[in-house]
This record gives structure tokens, sequence and C-alpha cells, in this order.
């Protein structure tokens, strides 16, 4: 914030004020045609943290946007091959820090498939529950934020007594709030609390009853729709180019959906031809038809989450997990597990040379591709759409970062 | 830290393509008014009670536990009524910082800079493990190993991210030792006069050697 407004201090003393004005644009010229070089960030409060934004403009229009990365950079990859596959998943589910519950899934399941593993099925449906209502906590989040990044500040308070009355529940069966460490290597951690279902339920009822005032102070909004509306479009093209995933690429028309087009846990039952499931997609492509995005996953999540809750009521009791043994070593191999996070396709590329830490453990995160395709988008918009279009981008920077 | 200011480069329009070296943000040397250092007993009290009950806060939001801190902030658990103010606009206007989340070694700069910016009296919360000493990121070659190598820290929060019911009681910490505070203009000055730039060691306050909270007269 303060780099980005400071003026430059005249240091010397014959610094006229018309030098002066120069100091802070960088082009040659006159001062009506000089570019200004622009810094967003790092430490910017619509960046979600701490991504910073290298910005070029002419006047108020943006002539060329460089994301700068790595201020998040915890080389968690690195850190990957010295955790054994226990240890793993704690920080894996930490990189995007919005979705935990779906990224130890994606380490779970690769390891799973390396070890030829059966799960037990209440984990199957138990996960993909958690997996969901993790998916309404993270959504829920950037329905918040991203009003208030607008001028909206009543928005997040909505959002966050939803998100309190999930975490509630999600607190009750993991002991965490966000980091939850449930996963483990053929299963969960632990059966389901007694009654657990019972509240869950409720508390998925109440954020249903509760959404349409939600959903009535965003997308109703006349000042929110004319801020976003045609703002920021995002062109199926570039999707495909930049390999963005996730609601952002579904906003402009790209009907692609890990959870049906591959499917993993009970996804490939929810999405099928009498399931709950279905993907939602825009064709407008721009911020009003991501933010629609986002709030129309919020049911389908619901109804998913809903329907693995049903089915697990009726499942005979059994095991949650599988007892491993001490010393949990992967066989020799590779193996890429794609899994559909909230924000996009979360992947990890696993190689094992059958010890008990992985070799390498590349991550794909969603943010990173999501958050590139910002020196596309930026170009050509104006400065007061900026932080429209970047919160629209639904990024979260330890998942850009890693 | 930051790099030393190029005097070259700020006076003259720079060249294009190159960014504009802006210098550390220096102030005058610290001073707490005239009542600050010699004020009697009362007095102290009055101003440590007003101090501790408006603190404008500057959110240093890194990761995971910035997200708690906006739900401490929110209508569940809302510091607001401890007197904790969320709408500083920038470090300049702010009295405390919550540090909240994994400092890395790029972003430690900023960090450093942004407190030196805040006006004194200033106080920093070390919010989550990262922050307090690198957490899960202990073996990590791109991350500070706790944001007390940088700034002096007043109040550490354990947890990995703590709940925010652990940041309230860290802001009761923080306003109990606030309450409890003697501050000595004179200190003070010694320690950050002219330029404000030193290790961490030297800025370090007495408040943070005397370790033990003593909790105040009321407990």
């Amino acid at each position: 914030m303060s780099e980005t407004t400071t003026p430059a201090t005249p240091t010397t003393p014959t610094a006229s004020s018309r030098e002066r004005a120069l100091t802070v644009g960088v082009g040659a010229g006159g001062l009506a045609t000089a570019d200004m070089v622009l810094n967003i960030g790092p430490q910017h409060p619509a960046t979600h943290g701490v991504l910073r934004l290298r910005i070029v403009v002419d006047g108020e229009r943006i002539v060329s946007a460089e994301p700068v990365i790595g201020y998040m950079h915890r080389g968690a990859e690195k850190l990957f091959e010295v955790r054994d596959y226990r240890q793993i998943i704690v920080l894996a589910n930490r990189h995007d820090w919005l979705s935990a519950f779906s990224n130890e899934l994606g380490v779970v399941l690769g390891v799973e498939q390396m070890l030829g593993m059966e799960v037990p099925e209440r984990a199957v449906w138990a996960r993909t529950a958690l997996a969901e209502l993790n998916r309404v906590l993270n959504h829920l989040m950037f329905l918040g934020s991203y009003p208030l990044e607008l001028g909206a500040i009543t928005p997040v308070f909505h959002a966050f007594r939803e998100r309190e009355e999930l975490q509630a529940v999600m607190e009750e069966v993991s002991g965490g709030r966000m980091h939850y460490m449930f996963n483990r290597v053929g299963g969960l951690k632990e059966d389901l609390p007694a009654g657990w279902m019972g509240r869950v339920d409720k508390a998925i009822a109440n954020v249903r009853k509760r959404l349409p005032s939600l959903e009535r102070l965003i997308v109703g909004n006349e000042i929110l729709e004319a801020r976003t509306r045609g703002v920021g479009v995002l062109p199926l093209e570039t999707v495909r180019a930049y390999g963005v995933s996730g609601p952002i690429a579904r906003a402009s028309g790209l009907d692609v959906d890990l959870r049906r087009d591959a499917p993993y846990l009970a996804y490939g039952e929810l999405f099928g031809d009498k399931g709950p499931g279905r993907v939602v997609t825009r064709s407008a492509g721009d911020c009003l038809a991501r933010l629609e995005v986002l709030l129309e996953q919020v049911h389908v999540s619901l109804d998913l989450a809903q329907a693995c809750l049903d089915r697990l009521v009726q499942l005979p009791q059994g095991p949650i997990n599988v007892k491993l043994p001490k010393v949990l070593k992967v066989p020799e191999g590779q193996i890429y597990c794609a899994t559909e996070n909230p924000l996009g396709f979360n992947g990890y590329y696993l190689v094992s040379r059958g010890e008990k830490t992985p070799w390498r453990l590349k991550l794909r995160s969603a943010s990173f591709n999501n958050v590139s395709v910002l020196s596309e988008m930026l170009p050509g918009q104006l400065i007061a759409d900026m932080v429209a279009i970047l919160g629209s981008m639904f990024f979260v920077v330890g998942d850009v970062d890693k | 830290m930051a790099s030393e200011p190029n005097a070259n480069e700020s006076g003259q329009p720079g060249q294009p393509g190159r960014p504009v070296d802006l210098p550390m943000p220096t102030v005058g040397p610290a001073s707490m008014g005239v009542l600050g250092g010699h004020a009697p007993k009362p007095v102290k009290v009055v101003l440590n009670w007003g101090r501790r009950y408006s603190l404008w806060v500057f959110n240093f939001g890194l990761a995971c536990c910035a997200i708690e801190f906006i739900a401490a902030s929110m209508g569940r658990h809302d510091f607001i009524r401890l007197g904790v103010i969320p709408f500083a606009p920038g470090p300049r206007q702010a009295d405390l910082m919550v540090v909240s989340g994994t400092v890395t070694d790029k972003m430690a700069p900023a960090i450093r800079r942004l407190y030196d910016q805040m006006p004194e009296p200033k106080y920093v919360i070390s919010f989550g493990a990262c922050s307090n000493s690198g957490g899960p990121y202990w073996d990590s070659y791109s991350v500070t190993k706790g944001v007390d190598q940088i700034v002096p820290v007043d109040v550490y929060v354990p947890g990995c991210p703590p709940r925010p019911e652990a940041l309230l009681h860290g802001i009761i910490r923080l306003q109990e030792q606030i309450a409890n505070e003697r501050l000595s203009a004179q200190k003070l000055k010694g320690r950050y006069a002219g330029t404000r730039v030193g290790s961490a060691g030297d800025v370090r306050r007495p408040l943070l050697q005397r370790g033990a909270v003593s909790g105040g007269g009321d407990r």
C-alpha cells in the first residue's frame, strides 16, 4: 500500500516540482503520455494475502500487468520429500488454506492407488460429504470477501455466520476449524461422532435457509452488478491457453469438472443419471458470471453433502479406515492424481522409489494458472476495475506460491 | 532490510522500465509527549488506559491465520468489543500490527518496512505457529523462522491456526502489558533515534525481557 502511494522524497535540493512528478513515472516525454508503474501489493488488502502486481498504466488504462509471485513460497514440495506419507498430509492441506480437506484428499488418493488399497465404503461417503462441506466453506469466504473488495461490507458478515455454523460441525468431527488433518491413507482418522450426522443435517438446513438473504445482497444488488457485469471478460481461448480451471473456467463456458469427468470418491454416482450433482457453467466470462458460478455451486455442494449424509445413515456400521503397517512404504512407481478442488484442478504427481518418503511430489495447484491469466486480462482495463477483476479470480496466494 | 536509497536515481527521472527506488521512510526521534516520561502515576494510568482500549490494528495477513483473524473480527467473536479497531487505513495510522501467517524471506523486508512506518508506541502480536517460529515449515529453505527475527514481538499466540478465541486472549494479554507499561521517552529515543534501522535485538523492548506478565492489580 505504502509503496503505491508514497511520492518519491526529493533527496536532491534542486528537484523542481516538475521533475518530482516525473520521478514517479518512468516513461520519457511529457507528463500526459508518461507511463506510470504501479506496485499493487505485496501487502494490499485486496489481494487475499501477498500477491504483488506490477502494473504499467497510461492515464487510467492499464497497459501491462505482471503478477510477481513468490512472497508466500514456503517450499512445500521440497519439504514433502523429507516427510513420510503420514506427515505429508500436514503440509499438503496448508497450501490452499481455504480447501484443506480437498488438498488432503489428493495425497491420500494417490498413495492409496499406488498401494492398491481398498477404502471402506463408509470412509468414501464420509470423505465426499466433508469435501463438499469444505467446498461450501471455501466459496462462502469468497462470497463474503469479493463484495468487500467492491465496497460492500455487509455480505461478509452473513458469509461468516454461515461459515461458523459449518465450521462447528467440521470441528466436531475433525478437531480443526481450517486444517482438518482428518484424512489418513486408507480412510479417515476416526469414526464419525455419535449424533454428528443429525447436527450436520441441521447445519445444512440452517445455511440453506439463510443463504437467500446473502444472495439478495450480492446478485440482486445493482451497484455490484454495475461494477461486475461485462468487466474482466475472460475468453474461452485464453482459458484453454492458460490452463485455467475451476469456477473461473466454467464461468467462461468451459464445461469441465473432474467430479463428473474423472470421478473419484463417490462422485461417479452423485454425478450420475439420478444424482444431485450438476456442473454449473456460464458463458459470459465476466466478473459477475464468476460470482454467479460460485454462488450456485454452493447450492449444488449443499445438495451433494446432503445426499452423502443420507447415504451414510443407510450404510451398515463398519470400519472407516484400514489398519496401516508401522512403516508405510509406497511401491516404486509414479502416479498423477488430480481432484476438483473448490478453486480448480489440484494435482499431485507422486514419484516413489519404494521408500517411506516420496522421491518427488509435484504439486499442480489451481490458483497458479488462474493468476497467470491476469497478465492477459488486465491490459486495456481501467484501474478502477482492477480490484474487481483481481477479486473475481478467486485465488489463494498459498495455492499460487506453494 | 531495504536497500540504501540511491540519491542518483530518486532525484532524477527514472530510466524507462526501471522501478523508482523509494527511500526508506524515516521519522523523527520517538517522543511520547511531555507527559509520557515524567507523568505522575495516576496520569500514567489514564494514559495507559486510553492506549490499551483504542488499538487501531493493522492486519499483516499472510496466510491461513489471516482467515482466522478475519473470523475474529466478525460477528461471533468480534474483537472490536475489546477496543481493537480493524479499520486502520495503513501502518502509519496503526498502533498494533498482527502478523498472521508464514513470514517468508522474500516478504520479511516488507514487514520490517511497514513496521518502521508505524508510529510509536506500537505493538506486535505474532499470530500462529508460522510467525512464532516457522511452525510446520520449520525446515523450509524459504521461510523466516519467526517474525521476531525482524521485528520485536509483544505477544505470541500459539496454534496452527489459532482459534479466534486465542487471538482474543492474546489481545487481552497485550492490554494487560500496556496497562503496566512505563513509557519513557529517553529509553525509546536511545533505541530508535534517527533512522530506525537496526537488528531485531536492538529494538527489543524491556517489556519483553521482563518476560512474565504480571496481569495487573485487578486479578
